[in-house]
């Protein structure tokens, strides 16, 4: 149920940008979230539909744009794709990874008029 | 038009999170984030952990309920100061709850505060609250699938305490598979066997938090 705080933050960056940038409607929110990220995306629409009531993001669409865990292997240097279960290098096997990718969560732009 | 934002969402729970562990920073304490399932132990264990870290480290704990304070009340017993964070329905503790809570100790005489976080698997797990390091409890009961079903929860904690451990015949549960589960969502995890009620296990978690513990403060003494 954390999703609620998370889309009032959603709605209050988009109408920020908005404001700042002295646009009436906000038409879609692209937002990058992480494969980590336990975000159910279905779930912040429907909160953002009513949270978002007034403001000019009002009748938004969110797309969300899902980022795959990538991970850079301390013993070999290669960077690959990992499974979040089984967090090995696929190369070599190592399991001294360092993060590149997976974390995210963001509002990367706004589509508007 | 496009306009580029590149905002974080979460932004406002990180930003107070960093701040929160650079003021236990300043007074030399260490912050741990105890979660689990409600009725996984985690109030039995911290009452165990700090019986036998008392000694050592000046205690204190914030206890989050989502109602009432029964749990607070059970500390407060000990001579422990804490605190009851009352979330009032919600599923997980942030770090601005955290920030509130610490002006109610006095940090100068603590050197560890248990945060007893809401009992969920899912929620806690995407919040950071300042911590120094993070324990997870998983009880024999709950059953042996749960690191796969709720992984980041596990792939995030510095230690999972499979606690409970005297019910483990009793439960077909699989500690081998669950330990290779943990491992390959967290490769570097810490992994307990633990009965806060026999107390099998007990020293072996007391002394690995005792040497975080000052493995951490060593650090932020050194100014790292």
């Amino acid at each position: 149920m954390h999703e609620l705080s998370i889309t009032q933050s959603i709605v209050n960056i988009a109408a920020d940008a908005a404001a700042e940038h002295k646009v009436k409607q906000v038409h879609e929110i692209r937002i990058r979230i992480g494969e980590y990220s336990g975000i159910v995306p279905q779930c912040v629409q429907q909160y953002f539909d009513i949270l978002s009531k007034g403001t000019a993001a009002e009748g938004a669409v969110l797309k969300v744009e899902k980022i795959p865990i990538t991970m850079r292997c301390e013993a070999c240097g290669a960077e690959n794709e990992i499974d979040k279960l089984k967090i090995r290098c696929p190369d070599c096997g190592s399991t001294q990874l360092k993060l590149l990718t997976g974390h995210e969560f963001y509002v990367e732009s706004l589509e508007v008029d | 038009m496009e306009i580029k934002v590149m905002h974080q969402i979460m932004e406002w729970n990180e930003d107070v999170s960093d701040a929160v562990k650079a003021e236990l920073a300043a007074h030399q304490v260490c912050l741990i984030n105890v979660m689990g399932s409600p009725g996984a132990g985690k109030t039995s264990m911290i009452v165990e952990l700090i019986n036998r870290l008392r000694d050592r480290y000046r205690i204190g704990v914030i206890e989050g309920d989502i109602a009432g304070q029964v749990d607070a009340d059970k500390i407060h017993a000990m001579g422990i100061p804490v605190v009851q964070l009352d979330t009032d329905g919600a599923c997980h503790i942030e770090a601005m709850s955290i920030q509130h809570l610490l002006k109610e100790f006095s940090l100068p005489d603590l050197d560890v505060v248990f945060v007893e976080n809401i009992g969920n698997l899912v929620c806690p797990a995407e919040f950071n609250i300042g911590e120094s390091f993070r324990i997870a409890l998983l009880s024999v009961p709950e059953g042996d699938d749960k690191v796969v079903k709720y992984p980041l929860m596990f792939a995030t904690t510095d230690a999972l305490v499979l606690n409970k451990y005297d019910m483990q015949q009793y439960f077909d549960f699989d500690d081998a598979k669950v330990e290779a589960d943990a491992r390959g969502v967290n490769p570097n995890v810490t992994v307990f066997r633990v009965s806060s009620r026999t107390g099998s296990g007990l020293e072996e978690l007391v002394e690995w938090i005792s040497e975080t513990v000052n493995e951490k403060l060593g650090k932020e003494k050194g100014g790292v």
